[in-house]
C-alpha cells in the first residue's frame, strides 16, 4: 500500500494467521460525537420512562431508579457486547470498540472500560480521558488502557472501481511497483474526480514519457489496465 | 500472476465466502452454523493466504482493501469468545468470587481497616463527645436522619416519605451500587479516590450510628441496620480493595510495565467486582424488604444480622477451596 503507517493513525495488528490487519484509530471528534448521540438517546429514554413510570407512583419510581442505574452504567456495555462493539451513537459515526488484538470486545473488557469511564469523566466532561487520549498513540482513554481496548473506524466497503472501458497503453520503459500502484490508484479513483482534476493529476506524470506532451487520463487508465493484466 | 487472472480465478470463492460471512455475522446464525460450516476455518486460512499474496504482489489497493475487509470480518467471527453464561455464573459464586477475595486478602485487609476503622473511630468519638457529629453532617441533615428513625414509626428507613418497599429497593440499588462502583473506579487515580470515598463513608456512617445511639434511638436504628449491615459494609470494603489493587498496580507494577500491570490488575479486579455488585443488590433487597419490617422482634433481627455476618465471612474463607482457580 502506498500509505505508510506514520502519516495515518493506523494500528497494525498481527493475527495468528500471519496477516496484518490495519485498524484505523478513531479520533477525539468522532468519539465525542458518538458519546453526545448516546447521551441524547439516553436522555430521551429517561424522558419516556419518566412519562410512563410516574403513572405507577412508588412502584414506578423504584423501577425508574433501577433502570437509570442500569442505563447509566451499562448502556454502553450491553450494546458493545451484543452489537459488534457499537453503541447506537458509535454505529451512527461508524466506529466500534475492539480488543487490542482486533477481536470483538467481550463482557469483562467492556465492563472495565465503562466502569472506569467515571474516572475519565473527571474533573468534568472527560478532562482526564481527553488528556490521556492525547498522551498515547492509539487515542485510548484511561478505561481503554486498563481494558486493553481500542476504538476504531469500522471498515467500510469501497465501491468497485470501474475503468475497464479504456484500451491499454504500451509502455517502453519500466516503472517501480510504487509508481505502478500510484497509477492504478489514480485509475481506481478517477470516477470520483472531476475531468479537470484528472488532467491536472495526469500532467504531473508527463516527465515519465520523456516528452513535453501531457499524458491524458485515458492513457493512464490504459497503463493501469496493463498493470492489472487486463490486456 | 497478473491481478486480473488472480481475480478471475478466485472470484467465485470470494463470493461464496462473502455469502457465508453474511450468514455467520448475524447473531443467531453464528452459534448454529459455525459448527455446521466446517470448511470455514480452512476457507479463512485460504483467504488470509490470498491477502498475503495480494500484498506481496502489490496488487491494486482496491483488491487488497476488499480482501482486508473480508479477513477482518472473518477474524471477528472466528475469534469471538464463547461463553456459557449460566454455568460460569454458578462456578463464579461457588468458587471464583471467594477465591478472588482470598487472592486479594492484602487489599481486603487494608481497605477494611480504613473503612471499618474510620467507622468505629467516629462512632466512639461521637459517643464520647456528641458535638463531633457536626463535623460530618449539618443540623438539617441530622434532623432528617433523626426523623427517619424516630421510635414509633411503623416503617423505618432512610427516607421518611417513602413507605413503598420497591421504591426504596430501587433507590438503594441506584445509590449504593453506584457508590461501590465509584469507589472501585476512582482507585485508578493512584488509589487516592478510593481512600477518600472509603474514609468519607466510614466517618459518615460512624457519625450517624454514634449520634442515633447517643440520643437513644437504639430500638429503631440497630434492628434496622443489623440485617443488611454485613453484606453492604463488606461490599463497600471489597470495592475499596478492588480500587486499591487497581491504583497500586500503577504505583508499584513489579516486574511488569505499568501498562501491562494495569491491564492485568483490571481484569483480576473485575473478578471481585462482579461479586461486589451482586452483594450490593442483595443488600438493597434485604434493606428494602426485611430491614424495614418493624413488626419483627429485634432479637430476631439481631440474630439474622449476626448470622449473615458469620455466613458471609465463612463464605469468603472456606468456599471454593477444593476447586482450582
Amino acid at each position: 500500500m502506498i500509505t505508510d503507517g506514520n502519516l495515518d493513525t493506523v494500528f497494525n495488528v498481527q493475527t495468528p494467521e500471519g496477516i496484518e490487519l490495519p485498524l484505523k484509530i478513531a479520533g477525539f471528534w468522532s468519539r465525542s460525537l458518538a458519546w453526545l448521540l448516546d447521551f441524547l438517546i439516553r436522555a430521551f429514554i429517561y424522558f419516556v420512562l419518566a412519562m410512563i413510570l410516574t403513572q405507577f407512583e412508588k412502584l414506578g419510581m423504584g423501577l425508574f431508579l433501577i433502570l437509570i442505574f442500569v442505563l447509566e452504567w451499562f448502556y454502553p456495555v450491553l450494546f458493545e457486547v451484543n452489537n459488534q462493539g457499537m453503541t447506537p451513537g458509535k454505529s451512527m459515526l461508524g466506529i466500534q470498540v475492539v480488543n487490542m488484538d482486533a477481536t470483538p470486545v467481550s463482557w469483562t473488557p467492556s465492563l472495565i472500560r465503562n466502569i472506569l469511564r467515571t474516572v475519565d469523566f473527571l474533573p468534568l466532561l472527560y478532562g482526564l480521558g481527553f488528556l490521556t487520549m492525547l498522551l498515547n498513540q492509539r487515542f485510548q482513554r484511561l478505561g481503554d488502557l486498563a481494558a486493553g481496548t481500542l476504538v476504531v473506524y469500522k471498515p467500510v466497503k469501497k465501491k468497485e472501481a470501474s475503468f475497464a472501458s479504456v484500451s491499454t497503453t504500451d509502455l517502453t520503459f519500466d516503472l517501480s511497483l510504487k509508481e505502478q500502484q500510484a497509477i492504478i490508484s489514480f485509475a481506481e479513483r478517477s470516477s470520483t474526480l472531476s475531468n479537470e482534476r484528472q488532467y491536472e493529476l495526469a500532467e504531473i506524470l508527463s516527465p515519465l514519457k520523456n516528452t513535453h506532451v501531457t499524458m491524458t487520463p485515458d492513457e493512464l487508465m490504459g497503463l493501469a489496465n496493463r498493470f492489472l493484466g487486463k490486456s | 500472476m497478473k491481478q486480473y487472472l488472480f481475480e478471475r480465478k478466485n472470484e467465485v470463492f470470494w463470493q461464496e465466502f462473502e455469502a457465508s460471512l453474511q450468514v455467520l455475522s448475524q447473531r443467531r446464525g453464528h452459534r448454529a452454523s459455525l459448527q455446521s460450516t466446517e470448511p470455514f476455518p480452512n476457507q479463512y486460512r485460504q483467504l488470509c493466504h490470498h491477502l498475503s499474496l495480494a500484498r506481496a504482489r502489490h496488487y491494486s489497493p482496491a483488491l487488497v482493501n476488499r480482501l482486508e475487509q473480508m479477513v477482518n470480518a472473518a477474524h471477528q467471527i472466528y475469534y469471538r469468545r464463547k461463553t456459557h453464561l449460566l454455568a460460569s455464573i454458578l462456578v463464579y459464586f461457588t468458587s471464583g468470587f471467594p477465591q478472588a477475595v482470598r487472592r486479594e486478602a492484602k487489599w481486603v485487609i487494608v481497605s477494611s481497616l480504613l473503612f471499618f476503622g474510620s467507622l468505629l473511630g467516629m462512632f466512639v468519638t461521637v459517643l464520647v463527645s456528641p458535638d463531633m457529629v457536626y463535623t460530618m453532617l449539618d443540623g438539617q441533615q441530622l434532623a432528617g436522619m433523626e426523623s427517619m428513625y424516630q421510635p414509633g414509626e411503623n416503617r423505618i428507613g432512610r427516607e421518611r416519605a417513602a413507605d413503598s418497599d420497591f421504591e426504596m429497593f430501587g433507590y438503594y440499588i441506584f445509590n449504593n451500587t453506584s457508590i461501590g462502583l465509584r469507589t472501585f473506579a476512582s482507585g485508578l487515580l493512584f488509589a487516592v479516590g478510593t481512600v477518600v470515598i472509603l474514609l468519607f463513608n466510614g466517618l459518615y456512617i460512624g457519625a450517624i450510628a454514634g449520634h442515633l445511639t447517643y440520643i437513644g434511638y437504639t430500638a429503631t436504628f440497630w434492628p434496622f441496620v443489623a440485617g443488611h449491615s454485613s453484606i453492604e459494609l463488606m461490599a463497600i470494603a471489597l470495592s475499596g480493595a478492588a480500587g486499591f489493587k487497581l491504583g497500586f498496580s500503577i504505583i508499584s507494577p513489579g516486574r511488569k510495565s505499568r501498562m501491562r500491570s494495569l491491564r492485568d490488575a483490571a481484569k483480576q479486579t473485575m473478578n471481585l467486582m462482579y461479586g461486589v455488585a451482586s452483594m450490593f443488590i442483595l443488600a438493597a433487597f434485604i434493606e428494602a424488604y426485611w430491614s424495614s419490617m418493624s413488626d419483627v422482634d429485634p432479637t430476631v433481627k439481631y440474630t439474622v444480622g449476626i448470622g449473615l455476618w458469620v455466613l458471609l465471612i465463612a463464605y469468603f474463607i472456606f468456599a471454593g477451596r477444593h476447586r482450582e482457580a
